[in-house]
């Protein structure tokens, strides 16, 4: 079958052998955007998290079909070494990975969360930010998620994910 | 003495038989004047015993829950990662039940809108005649008139998930209904 997606702004049509491929695999073997992670592979951990139309998906649970005349973002996406994005400049600011492989995912939970609360409390951070960290790394992210919500404003957001 | 005796039996049988005829069985002398186009059910005590079996079990009450914490597995867990009701039934803005169930996900979940029912259809606790009760109040059941909930209980995706996906997520046998989809609707 054929799936036609756009991908960080670039539009693609796809030759799909089976349309219950997970959208994990065609970002990541086919479209060759490795920033994208595979984790448990049951949308438990969100390391394969990326944004739907704006919504944050458990993409290794997700399957292509589904993506049809979708809007796909993902890390590689959300900003440039130039102009990052606000939640990408917080991380840095607040040095958040360790070891660094489910960072992706959280970034990007990160950023849908501040499209629908920008400025977000603690407890918004508990109950929307439930992806897993090996590294236990969840103190910095926090600290990095509110600095993120200081650097940004919903139009600069916009611009950046429209770019 | 003899006399004492026979005064205690008498009284015995009197408050025997006032109690059978206010609470015993019903007996060959009471009748029940029904229309003749109304229907007489006469298995709906099993009827009900059946369609019970199916909303009390762990498959239909982890997501009837009592405190806003959706359950999993047949020990009835709460949900991984902290997941709770939030405003509508779906989560919070931006981690909600759509971020990992879709329409179809694999082998062992995927289901058309999946949600946690209202916090007013709760059925962990009650018993089964209050169950009955809620379903039947449309203020317990999210409006729904009697109609509706016949349909619902029959043909939702939702609640014929009940019968769908053997194994779970690790590949183990998951725990189905006790009662077959098919004997379940009709008694429904």
């Amino acid at each position: 079958m054929n799936i036609s997606l756009n991908v960080n702004g670039r539009s693609h049509t796809l030759k799909i052998a089976d349309g219950n491929t997970p959208l994990l695999w065609v970002i990541r073997d086919i479209l060759d955007l490795k920033g994208t992670k595979f984790g448990c592979g049951k949308a438990a951990c969100g390391a394969c998290t990326l944004h739907v139309d704006g919504e944050a998906v458990r993409s290794c649970s997700y399957a292509v079909k589904f993506a049809e005349g979708k809007e796909i973002m993902t890390i590689e996406g959300l900003g440039t070494k130039e102009n990052p994005h606000p939640v990408q400049q917080a991380w840095i600011e607040e040095v958040v990975p360790q070891c660094g492989y489910c960072q992706p995912g959280f970034m990007m939970a990160t950023a849908a969360l501040l499209n629908k609360v920008p400025k977000p409390t603690d407890q918004d951070i508990d109950d929307n930010i439930i992806n897993v960290c090996r590294c236990a790394t969840y103190y910095r992210m926090r600290k990095a998620i509110h600095r993120a919500a200081e650097l940004h404003t919903p139009k600069e957001l916009s611009e950046t994910q429209s770019s | 003495m003899k006399l004492k005796f026979t005064a205690s039996v008498t009284i015995l049988l009197l408050v025997g038989a006032l109690l059978a005829a206010t609470n015993g069985p019903l007996t060959s002398s009471v009748y029940v004047t029904v229309s003749s186009n109304e229907t007489i059910v006469t298995n709906s005590d099993e009827a009900f015993d059946k369609m019970m079996d199916v909303l009390t079990n762990k498959r239909c009450v982890n997501c009837h829950s009592i405190d806003n914490i959706p359950k999993q597995g047949d020990d009835c867990h709460s949900h991984y990662l902290r997941t709770n009701r939030g405003a509508n039934n779906r989560g919070f803005e931006a981690t909600n039940c759509t971020n990992c169930h879709q329409y179809e996900n694999n082998n062992y979940s995927g289901v058309p809108d999946w949600v946690l029912v209202a916090a007013s259809m709760y059925w962990e606790g009650p018993s089964r005649i209050e169950i009955a009760e809620s379903i039947m109040d449309s203020e317990h059941s999210d409006g729904r008139t009697p109609e509706e909930i016949t349909h619902y209980l029959t043909e939702h995706e939702l609640v014929l998930w009940t019968w769908k996906f053997r194994v779970d997520v690790i590949g183990f046998p998951r725990e189905l209904a006790p009662v077959s989809k098919e004997n379940y609707i009709t008694e429904a």
